[in-house]
């Protein structure tokens, strides 16, 4: 099949590669740029482990046509901390302990930190449906709910 | 007609691994020239935190951070034997062998660490964070670090151990058939409170309230993270998970994540967690196995308070509302004739 040239902003830094024409945005990350922090999990758009902000929305990597995404803005797990310094999210779910295997954690992450953006201080209820569409098998869910709900108070605190 | 409350018990005695032909785990641990350890396992990670037990168990039995202690478990074709990580096995069997194979490691390090000193090994200790002294002298000393240098450089010698842990096969007596499957046993315990639609057959489950006994916990909040997710999953398999929902033909039974259920984010019941801590026997630091044991008394609890609430007794799991309305629909049937 022939290749096509996709051109994005991954985390902020430019890249260009040549996919396969028809191929996922989660393959191009992972395969031809390196960016494991998605997951493949379940590749028909039902775990969520491979979840990304493409222009400030989540999408869904293993659903998105990677020559769809030129000149946008993509955002992954990996892009989040400041250097050495976690993101919230990252410090919040390490200490709520809310990963076990941590295959869904990127996409929980990802979630939640679109949540974030959009409401700074959600309540339970608007964590829940957050991350509703992503699959965990390991933590029964509420150990995630807290770190969200954590990270939003850490975020509150030091704004403030 | 009418949403129905009930509440249910049930208790569990659970088995720490199991007992086939006998149930082995093997360990190998060695330090690098500076004085870090390595622990070579074929016992796999699942998530449940089994490298970092086995990053505390070697610590603590050398004496040395838990820092400085790596846990390799990447090829079962090359490392040291070990049954598997299942049947909560992994902390008791692998625990007991990577002890093993510490205190040998120990030994040699604190005899390297004697000639340096020029002292009796016997006359040693450790203080935990690197370091070895003569016991009651603390200033003579070396760390570590310098005895593991002079170990590989010096002495030619290997500050390494090797580590067995057997659960030996245990027959079954001719007369009785009694045998002894296992070695130690966790417990546990639930409460589950439940609501049941009597029009539709849904079971809501609202509150589990759960205690586990589980011998010494080596990390509480490695515990209690596996307790809480083990407990949702109790509820899982007791009202949602099968591959074969309901339908008769299994070419309809759950092909992915939307098909095969389990309660989501928004499905959670309140959930209570209590540990006790009645150490084993012949546990690693007195630990037992609670990983499967966590997600056993829901059911049964489940299922009882089912039958609180509505008088149905639902024997096949999972219960879904189709099973529930045909035990009601059997119920009200007796009631009548």
């Amino acid at each position: 099949m022939a290749k096509v040239p996709v051109q994005f902003t991954l985390n902020g830094s430019e890249r260009a590669e040549f996919v396969e024409s028809g191929s996922t945005l989660l393959a191009a990350l992972r395969d031809k740029m390196g960016d494991t922090s998605p997951k493949g999990g379940c590749l028909q758009g039902t775990c969520g482990a491979c979840t990304v902000m493409v222009d400030g929305e989540l999408r869904l990597s293993c659903l998105t046509l990677a020559e769809t995404c030129n000149d946008a803005q993509i955002r992954t797990t990996a892009g989040l901390a400041n250097g050495e310094v976690l993101h919230p999210l990252q410090r919040a779910f390490e200490d709520a302990f809310a990963a076990q295997c941590g295959f869904c954690t990127p996409g929980m992450i990802m979630a939640a930190a679109a949540l974030l953006e959009r409401n700074p201080n959600p309540d339970r209820a608007d964590v829940v449906e957050a991350i509703s569409g992503n699959v965990c098998r390991c933590t029964g869910y509420e150990p995630i709910i807290q770190a969200v709900l954590l990270a939003a108070r850490a975020n509150s605190t030091s704004a403030a | 007609m009418a949403v129905k409350r009930g509440r249910g018990v049930a208790a569990v005695n659970y088995p720490t691994g199991m007992n086939l032909g006998g149930d082995p785990t093997q360990a190998l641990v060695h330090s690098t020239p500076t004085g870090s350890f390595m622990v070579t396992l074929s016992s796999v990670d699942l998530g449940q935190g089994l490298k970092q037990i086995m990053a505390q168990i070697c610590a603590e039995t050398i004496g040395v951070p838990t820092e400085s202690v790596t846990v390799d478990t990447a090829d079962t074709d090359t490392g040291p034997h070990c049954m598997g990580t299942f049947a909560s096995r992994g902390t008791h069997r692998a625990g007991n062998a990577v002890i093993q194979a510490a205190r040998e490691a120990r030994q040699v390090m604190l005899e390297v660490a004697a000639e340096e000193l020029e002292v009796n090994a016997s006359d040693l200790d450790t203080d935990g964070s690197g370091n070895i002294h003569v016991k009651g002298a603390p200033s003579r000393s070396i760390s570590i670090f310098d005895t593991a240098l002079a170990a590989h450089f010096k002495h030619g010698r290997s500050i390494s151990g090797r580590g067995m842990f057997l659960v030996p096969r245990s027959y079954p007596e001719t007369e009785t058939g009694a045998m002894k499957p296992s070695t130690c046993y966790a417990h546990a315990c639930t409460v589950a409170e439940v609501e049941v639609d009597e029009e539709t057959g849904e079971v809501v489950v609202l509150s589990v309230k759960n205690v586990f006994e589980i011998g010494r916990a080596l990390n509480p909040k490695m515990v209690e993270q596996q307790l809480v997710g083990g407990s949702w999953m109790g509820i899982s398999h007791a009202l949602y998970e099968t591959t074969e929902p309901y339908y008769p033909d299994r070419h309809h039974g759950a092909r992915d994540y939307n098909e095969y259920l389990m309660p989501g984010p928004g499905d959670l019941a309140e959930t209570e967690i209590a540990v006790l801590e009645r150490p084993s026997g012949d546990g690693p630091f007195g630990a037992k196995g609670p990983g499967e044991m966590c997600a056993n008394p829901q059911i049964p609890a489940v299922a009882n308070a089912i039958f609180d609430a509505v008088g149905v007794r639902v024997d096949t799991l999972p219960i879904t509302p189709e099973r529930v309305l045909r035990a009601l629909k059997q119920r009200d049937a007796g009631a009548a004739a």
